[in-house]
């Protein structure tokens, strides 16, 4: 009756529909990924070497210097580049595009809106060519003679530019190629080293206050770890800012610590520990501490606690026994603890701006400030792209020392 | 049935509150918090009462790429909006806003010269302030000098954490008169001197972030001395009953203004409640309820006197302050924030 084709192809079909049943249930978590991970993220990627501010407004400036630079023109340019300018000027002088194109120029000429803008309004109501705008331009404002002002424009002029990117680390593209900036204004890989080394000190101590916890809690019965739990969990059900302000409370110079520490006669004068690194160990240290505890705990409660009963029964002295046999088994605890904590104080900012000091801030300060305060959002996605590429190095080379020690202890 | 009753009474609904969006009413934008409730009280409800205009009013954070998205847009959902003195001077520029016409808001003479530009009126000054505890400190400071003076003041300060403010009182204390101050700080060397200046003082600074924080600072007695918000200070002294000194000489003074956005549909009711919360009796109640100036030229009148001296626009107040300037923060900040940074985290 059935013959064999039908049911093979019956039987492709019902396997298509599972694969289009699997499809379906992932495909809402894959669309809402995609729309609100990758795709902001391509769009950072995207701005940090975004520069179509200058090409928009003044099409014709770009046009002009593009032929007097394929020329092989340097220096001051000539006559027509300033009448195109001229033109642009007045042509987007009380839109948008003139604040943009003032605004891009600031970044890297100083003074740059004012130049922009004086100039605007006093080219603006001028009818005609004038002629020699060269002359126009420059008796308005000396600067349209430097080359100075000019290189500004020419790096400012094309649709996608490295200036942020460069800026991000401190870098800048002069006369003669790449330079570094001026020591005072080099202070982004300084803040990117910071942010680091707060990140792995607070995971260190997350790792040395959290392992102890987990394993104590792993080792309660399940009435008595549930409650345990429970009070590692109560700091979240405290929002970040009262967490923070507290802290303050506790360790600011006459808070509750110092008064304790002195009470005890362990110290005469109160010690600094807010407001600078200290502070902010602390505070960050204390938010993220069961983001370690969780994952070591899940981890640890899975460990039968026979194979260390083994360990010891067979010879191993206790501290071999827990290196050799325990802690092998709760690395992918102690991997995944780590990673969190890591991945989370990369990205802190409200607790260091208020309990840390000037030399405290980590980048994330940077990159808010330069969103919402200066909205120069090519710079903070420039921050937040080198960001990303430092992380992800780091994670490689982890990966790879931490494979190989997996190996040298398994063999 | 029933259902195609229901459905044809959401499909009703759902055009005309599409019709309602079309023909939208006047929303005016201010700050929130305790700020928009008083400005609630003084201004919006009594608004809707007298004109019957309807008003809606939101809040906003700031930031000029808000408004750069609505009114780019071409959709703009707010009319009237409060805006700092940088959002003005930038959006101006950039065409965001509408030009004013004064004379239907009262004409430029009904408001303080520093309340004018071509795209905003005024709506409040405030202050950054040097404050101090009384119950502390029984000789109160005259200025910024002796901010820096840990010699005759003894312990901790605090700061603005930037640029902004900071350099402008470093100046000060460094003996630059206030009207000279922006005229030296244009120049590298007076960058570099209020950096030398504020050097001095390092290891007894602290920075605050928050406009909350210097209050706390002073209540702990974290600090002797800090620079402050005066709205923040008095709020501290009537809710929290302490007893805060400010010091008005040397203040620096900034103003939030209203604008309308280009394009508003609403123009005309935008001109109305403008020129509403620009007149003298309405604008009186303000200060009773939130510590901040007023700019209508006869404001001050109308208010108390035990109440007036509490504000920056009090005569006495008024004229040793300086105004923050716009254009000189507009262009450099991103170059001071970067080098205001390295210097902080330099011991």
């Amino acid at each position: 009756m059935t013959d064999p084709v039908s049911l093979t192809r019956s039987l492709r079909r019902s396997r298509r529909r599972r694969q289009i049943a699997a499809a379906a249930c992932v495909a809402p978590l894959l669309v809402f990924t995609f729309l609100v991970f990758l795709l902001p993220i391509g769009d950072m990627l995207r701005r940090s070497v975004w520069n179509a501010e200058v090409a928009s407004a003044w099409p014709g400036v770009r046009a002009a210097m593009s032929a007097w630079r394929s020329e092989g023109g340097g220096g001051v340019p000539p006559e027509p580049v300033f009448a195109a300018l001229a033109q642009d000027m007045r042509g987007t002088y009380g839109t948008p595009a003139l604040g943009a194109a003032a605004r891009r120029l600031n970044y890297d000429l100083e003074n740059g809106r004012s130049l922009v803008f004086n100039t605007a309004r006093r080219v603006a109501p001028l009818d005609g060519p004038t002629g020699a705008w060269t002359d126009t331009l420059i008796g308005i404002d000396r600067r349209w003679g430097e080359a100075e002002t000019w290189s500004a424009i020419d790096r400012a002029r094309l649709p996608f530019t490295d200036f942020f990117l460069l800026a991000a680390l401190d870098l800048q593209r002069g006369e003669d190629g790449l330079a570094r900036k001026p020591p005072q204004q080099a202070i982004y890989l300084e803040i990117l080293g910071r942010t680091f080394s707060i990140s792995m000190a607070v995971t260190l101590a997350c790792l040395v206050l959290g392992f102890p916890v987990a394993y104590v809690i792993a080792a309660q019965p399940p009435s008595r770890a549930n409650l345990l739990l429970m009070l590692v969990l109560l700091p979240f059900w405290t929002p970040l800012l009262v967490r923070t302000a507290a802290w303050v409370v506790l360790l600011q110079e006459n808070g509750l610590a110092n008064q304790f520490l002195a009470a005890l006669r362990l110290i005469d004068r109160p010690l600094r520990l807010i407001y600078n690194r200290t502070g902010v160990l602390v505070a960050m240290t204390h938010v993220l501490l069961p983001f370690m505890i969780l994952p070591l705990y899940s981890v640890m409660k899975g460990v039968p606690p026979s194979l260390m009963r083994a360990a010891l029964s067979l010879g191993a002295p206790p501290f071999t026994a827990f290196r050799r046999v325990y802690l092998p088994q709760v690395m992918p605890g102690v991997a995944a603890g780590a990673l969190l904590v890591f991945i989370l104080a990369l990205g802190y900012y409200i607790t260091p701006a208020l309990v840390g000091g000037g030399a405290d801030q980590m980048i994330s300060t940077f990159i808010a400030f330069n969103t919402t305060d200066t909205a120069n959002w090519s710079l903070a996605a420039a921050l937040g792209t080198v960001l990303l590429a430092a992380t992800f190095l780091l994670f490689a080379i982890a990966a790879r020392l931490g494979g190989r020690y997996r190996l040298g202890v398994l063999g | 049935m029933r259902t195609f009753i229901k459905f044809g009474m959401a499909t009703a609904a759902v055009l005309a509150s599409g019709a309602l969006a079309h023909a939208r009413d006047l929303t005016v934008t201010s700050w929130g918090g305790a700020y928009q409730n008083a400005q609630t009280e003084a201004y919006f409800a009594p608004f809707r009462q007298q004109t019957k205009i309807p008003l809606i009013d939101e809040s906003w954070d700031g930031g000029i790429g808000v408004l750069r998205t609505k009114v780019e847009g071409g959709n703009a959902t707010w009319d009237v909006v409060q805006v700092e003195s940088e959002e003005l001077a930038a959006g101006c520029d950039e065409g965001l806003f509408e030009k004013l016409d004064f004379d239907r808001i009262g004409g430029k003479e009904r408001y303080i010269k520093e309340a004018l530009h071509p795209c905003g009126v005024g709506a409040i000054v405030y202050d950054f302030v040097l404050a101090y505890d009384k119950d502390r400190l029984k000789d109160p400071p005259k200025g910024w000098a002796d901010f820096f003076d840990t010699q005759k003041f003894p312990g901790k300060r605090a700061l603005r954490g930037g640029p902004k403010s900071t350099l402008e009182i470093a100046l000060m204390a460094d003996g630059v008169p206030a009207d000279k101050v922006y005229e030296v700080l244009k120049t590298p060397a007076g960058v570099d001197r209020a950096f030398k200046k504020l050097d001095g003082l390092k290891k007894d600074l602290i920075f605050w972030k928050a406009g909350a924080q210097p209050p706390q600072l002073l209540a702990s007695g974290e600090v002797a001395l800090t620079s402050a918000y005066n709205g923040r200070i008095d709020a501290a002294n009537r809710d929290d009953k302490r007893n805060f000194g400010i010091v008005w000489n040397q203040a620096l003074f900034t103003i939030d203004s209203w604008v309308i956005l280009k394009g508003s549909p609403n123009r005309d009711n935008a001109y109305k409640v403008i020129d509403f919360m620009g007149q003298a009796d309405n604008q009186a109640k303000l200060p009773l309820k939130i510590a901040y100036g007023v700019t209508n030229r006869d404001a001050n009148k109308a208010i108390p006197p035990e109440r007036l001296k509490d504000l920056p626009t009090a005569p006495d107040n008024f004229k040793t302050a300086t105004e923050i300037s716009t254009e000189f923060w507009l262009e450099n900040i991103d170059r001071l924030n970067e080098r205001f940074n390295k210097w902080a985290a330099t011991q």
